[in-house]
């Protein structure tokens, strides 16, 4: 089962004084209020919220049921906007992946993956031993989930207090804490280049094709900064 | 429950979860010393950061009301207040969304 000190070590590490709660949470106000404004009930926006949990995810279903796409073109579009989830989990897993644990609790864990939770894990999983990271990551994206439901009730229950200028504010706050997490977390020369070169190449791409930028991007800017990385270690 | 939005939700969840179950997948055969696990973390930082990019410079929803300007200066200042509070995560994310919400009233 599940180790309990390694899973509340886990819980706790997005309380901390830099936590990522505060800005997750904040984000998913700004969900909260957008379902809500979409027709959303409260139960149907924290549902959304538990089994998306994904932001981007998010926006695009609010956007295409906004223009009355089919359920054809939801799946499609959601799965181009999240399919960068696939890179996170092998860059992820590898790390967590012990021979004593059960592998229902990958499956079961993988749904946690989001850039907060995976940002903190990378962050920190060099001081948890091996065999209990995955019990470490169960924490954290469970208290992520937490916080995010939290977020989201708060977003759906106040929404007609939120004007535009505090939607704005809301809205610019999320990219802003993750961008600090990708500075912060560029202390080797391969992901350094990658946040770069991912940053200057992303909008650059967008203007050629808007659906695959991203992922476009972190193929060909993650193997340029791969190759250059491996040529400087070597 | 709206039986569409229901239908929605399970969409958006599956299209999400795919992606998440294929790379535990693809992770059973990568050890974390390997060369493909390498390229794997590069490919992952590179996504974010063409995500984070386009989200502050091409924007969906709300914040494409806001100008470039003071998309590019509310960015500008707190990678600022990043690096003089010592990497600290919280002051400048908070500081972001008072600065865009008083900006975006003012000018």
């Amino acid at each position: 089962m599940i180790n309990k000190n390694f899973f509340f070590k886990g819980y706790r590490s997005i309380f901390t004084h830099d936590s990522p709660a505060i800005a997750l949470t904040c984000c998913f106000i700004a969900i909260g209020a957008l379902l809500k404004n979409l027709g959303f009930n409260i139960q149907e926006s924290i549902f959304s919220t538990v089994l998306t949990y994904a932001l981007p995810g998010s926006l695009v279903m609010a956007e295409s049921m906004l223009i009355g796409a089919s359920l054809l073109n939801i799946f499609l579009a959601v799965w181009i906007v999240n399919a960068r989830l696939y890179p996170m989990a092998v860059s992820l897993f590898p790390l967590m992946m012990h021979k004593s644990q059960p592998k229902w609790k990958y499956y079961f864990s993988c749904h946690f993956i989001a850039v907060s939770a995976w940002l903190i894990m990378k962050s920190n999983y060099k001081k948890i031993p091996k065999e209990h990271r995955i019990d470490y990551w169960i924490g954290i994206g469970s208290a992520a989930m937490c916080a995010s439901i939290f977020g989201t009730f708060i977003g759906f229950s106040f929404s007609e207090y939120l004007n535009k200028d505090m939607m704005m504010g809301l809205a610019i706050l999320n990219p802003v804490y993750f961008l600090c997490m990708l500075v912060g977390a560029s202390t080797t020369i391969p992901v350094t280049l990658s946040v770069l070169i991912g940053t200057v190449l992303g909008p650059i791409i967008y203007l050629f094709s808007p659906e695959w930028s991203i992922l476009l991007t972190g193929v060909i800017g993650g193997t340029i900064a791969y190759l250059i990385g491996e040529h400087i270690v070597s | 429950m709206s039986a569409n939005i229901i239908y929605a939700i399970l969409v958006t969840s599956i299209a999400t979860f795919l992606s998440r179950i294929l790379g535990v997948i693809t992770s059973q055969g990568i050890t974390e010393t390997s060369k493909i696990f390498r390229w794997f973390n590069c490919l992952a930082y590179a996504t974010l950061a063409a995500l984070i990019a386009r989200t502050i410079i091409f924007p969906a929803g709300v914040l494409s009301d806001a100008s470039y300007l003071s998309r590019l200066l509310v960015v500008l200042l707190c990678l600022g207040i990043f690096f003089i509070t010592k990497k600290n995560f919280v002051y400048p994310t908070i500081f972001s969304a008072i600065l865009m919400a008083v900006l975006n009233n003012y000018f």
